[in-house]
């Protein structure tokens, strides 16, 4: 046996619990977890079936867990694994799959494919069958502190830029602040303007808040790539930059596996449980709206709807503060047919956006979200997810559709009202 | 000689071995490690658990045009078999006289008819997509396979049994549901217990989220 494949068989192995059995016990193959993801859907593939991308951990069950496994190595007939099982699994798993879970929901006997496949994915990354542009990026954030090389000094230059336009001060190792901002690197490098409409909003609120020169990144690409170890690292320096500010609640910010890594994940890769409220930004603003301290003004008349982010909505809960945020500054908003915890993905998230083999794959597979965008003939779409935005973006140039991406965050600064303070 | 063995010793051990080995694959699945979320909650656990484990029976509205016909073929098969495993009289007559000591009102023979005609077509639609689509044929193993025709088998056997005068079709339908119950444990037949723990866990997962799934 390999040393690879030995590794990957202990992360299986270790991976191993009550839940993953029950899975496999339960699933007689029907197959129905193809139709609800894009990547069959958009392909007819029938390899890019959901439960399918599960096979090195259902035939690691089969071999060391089922009656007849079991039976079949005693008499020394099993069929060994080996590592082709995990090797010819790292396109399935890392180029065909976003992570999105729309094939949980639809499971009838309740699989969670999507955190079987993740425990997949943990094992290929041990085993070093992950794609070189997904451990250039877990490279650079390990050794630079951002997948995209994003250093402080940027993060500075970005700050100089927002307080420029804004006319407010950027507050920076403010200790004993009330929130911890983060940011992740496509708002730091592609979409500045969602610091420049934090510091308008809070300051229109009298929210109190930092950003930190020690904890300034939330994108994780540990785990994109599905490596808990680099994913409990990443958390960790976020939870020693909270608790070196005194802060009591850090905010995730608009990406959407960011706010897995750290409101769900986070604890469970580090070990333990924050002494820090985590909030994601569309909640503190929803809370902000309803306490009174956050009012807008106008409203916007074009055509609009929003995508939901799959890790933010679908996966992390948070699909009514959207819609409560928008429903005031919007007269003619839309909704997609499929929408909320049964929307479709864009097709970038699970580190897909970052993996260059699969530039081809994801444009295919964004052929679901255009026809969703189509058929509702908006002028604009709104979301709430910067690597959706960016996804999309390229998506709609590359199908030629003038269509632009909206931040949330960024239309609810455009919105407020007098200060009420 | 062969009569006594199917409707004796082997009745009783094939029972044994269905008891037994469903008690073990599920204590296995409870008593394997879990693990615990250190995560803050949004809701609660024990509801989305309950929740998922009812709303899974009904697809999501997105969803059901494209999955039509193994959900309504599904439906087909398993309230078929279910009407017919409970409510055919000569079941009810042989759980009360072997197993139970009590008994209920069967369903009219009508009534058997049409659910037993369900569970057949439902079978048969099932394995049909199995076999002729891409993703069925793909993903299917050899114990989807077994599973399903020998479901089929004991099915076809039942109704040969009601011929009166052929004393040998019920030892044969009997013998192939002692071969069914033998099999049952150790094959993807345990989903007719185990998916109850799948979707509890899956819900729990979700309620503690606040995802209504």
């Amino acid at each position: 046996m390999t040393e690879r494949l030995e590794k990957g068989l202990q992360v299986l192995r270790a991976e191993m619990d009550k839940k993953v059995m029950s899975f496999f016990s339960s699933c007689v193959n029907c197959g129905i977890c193809a139709e609800s993801c894009l990547f069959y859907t958009e392909t007819g593939d029938p390899r890019y079936t959901p439960i399918y991308k599960t096979e090195p951990m259902r035939k690691l069950w089969k071999n060391e867990y089922s009656f007849w496994g079991k039976l079949k190595s005693k008499l020394g007939m099993s069929e060994s694994m080996t590592e082709a099982d995990l090797s010819d699994w790292e396109e399935l798993v890392y180029d065909g799959c976003s992570m999105c879970g729309r094939c949980s929901m639809v499971c009838p006997v309740g699989v969670d494919i999507s955190m079987v496949i993740f425990k997949v994915k943990h094992a290929l990354a041990v085993a070093g069958f992950s794609p070189e542009g997904l451990v250039g990026a877990t490279q650079r954030a390990v050794d630079i502190g951002s997948p995209m090389g994003i250093t402080m000094k940027a993060v500075l230059a970005t700050i100089k830029h927002a307080e420029a336009n804004t006319g407010l001060k950027i507050p920076l190792d403010v200790e004993g602040a009330d929130y911890l901002a983060l940011l992740s690197s496509n708002e730091i490098a592609l979409y500045p303007e969602y610091l420049e409409s934090l510091a308008k909003i809070f300051d229109h609120a009298g929210v109190s808040w930092t950003l930190s020169s020690d904890a300034y990144e939330a994108t994780n690409s540990g785990l994109q790539i599905g490596n808990k170890a680099i994913a409990g690292q990443l958390v960790q320096r976020v939870v020693d930059g909270a608790a070196k500010l005194k802060v009591k609640n850090v905010i995730s910010p608009e990406c959407g596996h960011a706010y897995t890594a750290l409101r769900w994940e986070g604890p469970n890769f580090v070990g333990k449980a924050y002494p820090f409220r985590v909030v994601h930004i569309l909640e503190l603003l929803d809370e902000l709206q309803a306490q009174g301290k956050l009012k807008t003004t106008g409203m916007e008349t074009d055509r609009l709807t929003f995508h939901d982010p799959c890790s933010i909505v679908r996966r992390g809960g948070v699909q009514a503060q959207p819609r409560n945020l928008l429903r005031p500054i919007t007269q003619n908003f839309v909704e997609m047919t499929d929408h909320g915890s049964m929307n479709w993905c864009c097709g970038g998230g699970g580190g897909v956006s970052s993996n260059e083999r699969a530039e081809g794959l994801k444009h295919t597979a964004f052929n679901r979200k255009k026809s969703q965008i189509e058929e509702i003939k908006v002028d604009a779409v709104v979301t709430a997810c910067s690597n959706c935005r960016m996804v999309m973006e390229e998506g709609l140039e590359f199908n030629e559709m003038d269509i632009p991406l909206l931040g949330l965050t960024e239309l609810i600064a455009e919105h407020l009202a007098e200060k009420p303070h | 000689m062969i009569a006594y063995l199917i409707d004796g010793p082997l009745w009783y051990f094939s029972l044994a071995v269905f008891c037994i080995g469903v008690l073990w694959h599920l204590a296995r699945i409870i008593f394997t490690r879990g693990r615990t979320d250190l995560s803050v909650a949004r809701g609660s656990a024990g509801g989305g658990a309950i929740r998922n484990v009812f709303s899974r029976f009904i697809p999501h509205r997105e969803i059901a045009s494209q999955i039509g016909l193994p959900v309504v073929a599904g439906y087909m098969f398993h309230l078929g078999l279910f009407a017919v495993l409970f409510f055919a009289a000569p079941h009810v007559i042989f759980l009360e006289e072997n197993l139970l000591g009590f008994g209920w009102t069967p369903m009219p023979h009508w009534a058997f008819i049409v659910a037993s005609q369900f569970a057949f077509f439902g079978l048969i639609l099932l394995w049909l997509r199995r076999m002729l689509t891409s993703v069925g044929r793909l993903i299917s193993t050899t114990d989807d396979h077994v599973a399903a025709i020998l479901t089929f088998v004991v099915m076809l056997t039942g109704c040969l049994a009601l011929l009166k005068g052929f004393p040998e079709l019920r030892l044969l339908h009997r013998f192939t549901v002692e071969l069914l119950l033998i099999y049952f444990p150790f094959s993807c037949l345990m989903h007719t217990f185990t998916f109850i723990p799948s979707r509890a866990f899956t819900g729990a997962w979700f309620g503690r989220r606040g995802i209504d799934a």
